[in-house]
């Protein structure tokens, strides 16, 4: 049954590294983190990798499985041949710790420069009325794990250090449009999308649409029609004259300053 | 390859611009060759000026023909811009041209297959600068709608010379070929493509928040969103429609082949 697999792992940390060959034994039903974990308990004990609940539910396990951005919990190893050689290296996007560890900072930061929900102000908790048709387009992407697999595939990023400043990859423009699209937000999010998280940055390539295990739809359903929305409020000449005649006025506010 | 991306410092140090195993060079190559074919046949139909009218079929290219140029019997007389001198396609073809260019599927493939940011997931991109779609003259790119209005008056008329392809070669309604086929296939095809764009998805009804309160926008949103994610494969299957029904055009109006008729 079993069958000893060529692993080859990145190790070392911010000051240097590199690729180190590995003969791991594998047994059916066997996923990349299993192979890690034997390599851990068998030939490198100081082997750092993050993981938690090897179910593809957590999103600590994302590393770069040859060279395509996966969980390791997710990844069988029937999708391999038996001579073939597995590389396993950590993301590629963030700062690496040590090993198959990253530093994922950026994409905290990033979180909280997102304004929160802004419900009406005379709407109490446990007040909110929603209707199902209302709030399902956006349910999907609720589905999201934070693995960062999106922001760490993103070319604007992942080959352009120097963006990271000036956008916020797909996982948070992602929640940027979740939340322009909530029944009960109050807060007209557009703006910040261009401003404060550069949704102009996304050519629209769908690299974070490939690589996210939930299956969201990131590009299709939450990235372009937030562009959409933005080409509404800032590229369109024509909705501009036509929101001055318009009975029911876009009364949401502009959000409160990003708190860094 | 820029020491700013996958090079920084503080990543991991591992060399390799992509250590993919997969032939991830296919979808981009194949992508640049079928690209560069249609712009390179539609240069040469549009500047050619000529075989694009067989009564009763007109060429996509040369549709509405807008000069006093045209072919007689294929186009309009009289119109604002019948001094036009040069091939009556230009007065039109930039239409479709710009939507194709602006939709956001064209726009993954164009950027993926011929300016390579990225080439393929996770495989670096050749370029140290990056500023995506916030410049000219790709911020042109976020007012995709026009060019989608614009596309929508061009499918009525390319609707309309379906319909009248059902004539025969004397002008006689009753009539079948193989054009009248590639012709309303053709236009068929445009409508779905042209229905499943993005910016009709946010049109109908995408921009809105309360779908509870706009029922009917509701359901052709529904409607749309279904179209839409079909949109890649109706982008390439009218640009295949638009090829051959031009091109069955061009063998007629040029003698090589006598129209097929079906009754
Ligand atoms: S679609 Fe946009 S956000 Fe997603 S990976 Fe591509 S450039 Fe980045
Ligand atoms: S959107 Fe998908 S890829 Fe991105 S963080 Fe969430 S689950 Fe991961
Ligand atoms: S360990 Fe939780 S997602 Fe892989
Ligand atoms: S035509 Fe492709 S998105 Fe509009």
């Amino acid at each position: 049954m079993g069958y000893l697999a060529k692993f080859r792992v990145w190790r070392g940390d911010n000051e240097g590294g590199g690729l180190q060959d590995y003969a791991v034994e594998v047994n059916e039903g066997e996923v990349v983190l299993d192979i890690v974990h034997r390599l851990q308990a068998t030939q490198t004990p100081d082997l750092a990798v993050r993981w938690n609940c090897k179910a593809g539910k957590c999103g600590s396990c994302s590393a770069e499985v040859n060279g395509r951005p996966r969980l390791m919990c997710m990844t069988r190893m029937s999708t391999f041949t038996e001579d073939e050689v597995i590389t396993v290296t950590p993301m590629r996007t963030f700062p690496v710790i040590r090993d198959l560890v990253t530093d994922v900072s950026y994409n905290y930061e990033k979180a909280r420069m997102v304004p929160s929900f802004a419900p009406p102000a005379d709407l109490e908790p446990g007040d909110y009325r929603m209707a199902q048709i209302d709030v399902e387009r956006s349910q999907e992407f609720r589905k999201c794990i934070e693995c960062f697999l999106c922001n760490n595939t993103c070319h604007a990023v992942r080959d352009h250090e120097e963006n990271k400043t000036s956008f916020s990859g797909p996982r948070f423009l992602m929640r940027i449009a979740e939340l322009d699209m909530h029944p009960l937000d109050t807060v007209d999010r557009r703006q910040v999308a261009v401003e404060e998280h550069g949704i102009g940055y996304c050519n629209i390539t769908k690299c974070c649409t490939d690589v996210c295990p939930e299956h969201i739809a990131i590009t299709d359903n939450a990235i372009i029609p937030l562009k959409e929305r933005v080409a509404d409020k800032k590229y369109d000449p024509l909705f501009s004259i036509a929101s001055l005649f318009r009975r029911n006025k876009d009364d949401r506010t502009a959000p409160p300053a990003a708190k860094v | 390859m820029a020491t700013t991306g996958i090079e920084a410092p503080g990543r991991a140090q591992i060399g390799a611009k992509t250590l993919r195993t997969d032939r991830w060079w296919i979808t981009p190559l194949v992508t640049f060759i079928a690209l560069s074919g249609f712009l390179v046949y539609s240069t040469w139909r549009v500047l050619s000026n000529q075989y694009y009218f067989y009564e009763p079929y007109i060429s996509v290219y040369y549709s509405p023909c807008l000069s006093n140029t045209c072919v007689p019997g294929s186009g309009f007389a009289n119109t604002p811009i019948s001094w036009w001198s040069l091939s009556p396609a230009l007065l039109t073809a930039w239409i479709p041209l710009a939507f194709r260019f602006t939709c956001y599927y064209y726009r993954k493939s164009y950027y993926r297959a011929f300016w390579m940011s990225p080439p393929a997931c996770a495989v670096a991109e050749p370029h140290g600068k990056y500023t995506g779609e916030r410049r000219l003259p790709l911020i042109f790119n976020n007012v995709h709608r026009y060019a989608f209005y614009l596309g929508l008056l061009l499918n009525v008329v390319l609707t309309w010379d379906a319909i009248i392809a059902f004539r025969n070669h004397d002008g006689q309604w009753g009539h079948m070929g193989l054009g009248t086929l590639l012709l309303v296939a053709n236009a068929a095809c445009l409508w779905m493509y042209s229905l499943s764009c993005h910016s009709c998805r946010n049109a109908v009804g995408g921009r809105i928040t309360h779908f509870s309160k706009h029922p009917v926008r509701y359901q052709m949103w529904t409607f749309v969103s279904k179209l839409n994610k079909k949109h890649m494969q109706w982008a390439w299957i009218s640009l295949g429609t638009v090829v051959l029904a031009d091109f069955y055009v061009y063998l007629l109006a040029s003698g090589r082949v006598t129209d097929i008729t079906f009754f």
